[in-house]
């Protein structure tokens, strides 16, 4: 009786409707940090990591903090580059006008390159966070 | 345009954005990332400031 029930119950429940958003969120918050909130109507989590995560990149880069790029150099200059490849479009944007090709000279400028590196890495955590929220995980 | 932060300022302005960010994507209702972020918030400044004697201590 209880198999029997349990079958109807499945056949009877409607068929989930296809969506994108998992794909979407995700592509669109790495691109622009915080858009993947903003898209799926979490507006002021959205502009918050808008403002958080790129004030933090903005201020690496007047810090003339370095941007590491893809050349394949020892470990450490590649995970450099994976985090501040998380900043999305922040990072093209500075790759491709040379902002942040300075050496770094002093304190404040290893600072500022360490900030970028962060700005990355939370927005690879923002980016979680817009999945989790189009797959229904969070609200 | 360059900006000159003094490592008290660079460790605020780091805990503080931060925080938010963990505060947002670690819980799940409002309040929660409130008190979350805050807890982040005095964890990071208090960590530097602990870790700023100590190392001034281990000069002496």
């Amino acid at each position: 009786m209880a198999n029997f029930t349990t079958a109807k119950t499945k056949a009877a429940a409607p068929a989930q409707p296809a969506s994108l958003m998992p794909v979407i969120a995700p592509a669109v918050g790495w691109l622009i940090p915080g858009a993947g909130h903003i898209i799926q109507k979490r507006w002021i989590r959205g502009a918050l990591l808008l403002v958080s995560i790129g004030t933090l990149f903005v201020l690496g880069l007047m810090m003339q903090g370095h941007i590491y790029k893809a050349n394949g150099g020892d470990i450490l200059e590649m995970l450099g580059f994976v985090g501040d490849l998380g900043a999305g479009g922040l990072y093209i944007v500075s790759l491709a006008t040379g902002w942040g090709s300075a050496v770094v000279s002093n304190a404040v400028a290893d600072y500022g390159k360490i900030f970028m590196i962060v700005a990355g890495l939370l927005n690879f955590i923002a980016v979680a966070d817009a999945y989790h929220i189009a797959i229904g995980k969070k609200q | 345009m360059t900006v000159q932060l003094t490592h008290f300022s660079a460790a605020f302005v780091f805990a503080l954005f931060a925080s938010v960010v963990f505060g947002i994507t670690h819980r799940e209702a409002t309040r929660d990332m409130i008190l979350y972020g805050l807890k982040c918030f005095a964890m990071f400044l208090g960590g530097a400031l602990l870790a700023g004697w100590a190392m001034w201590l281990v000069r002496r």
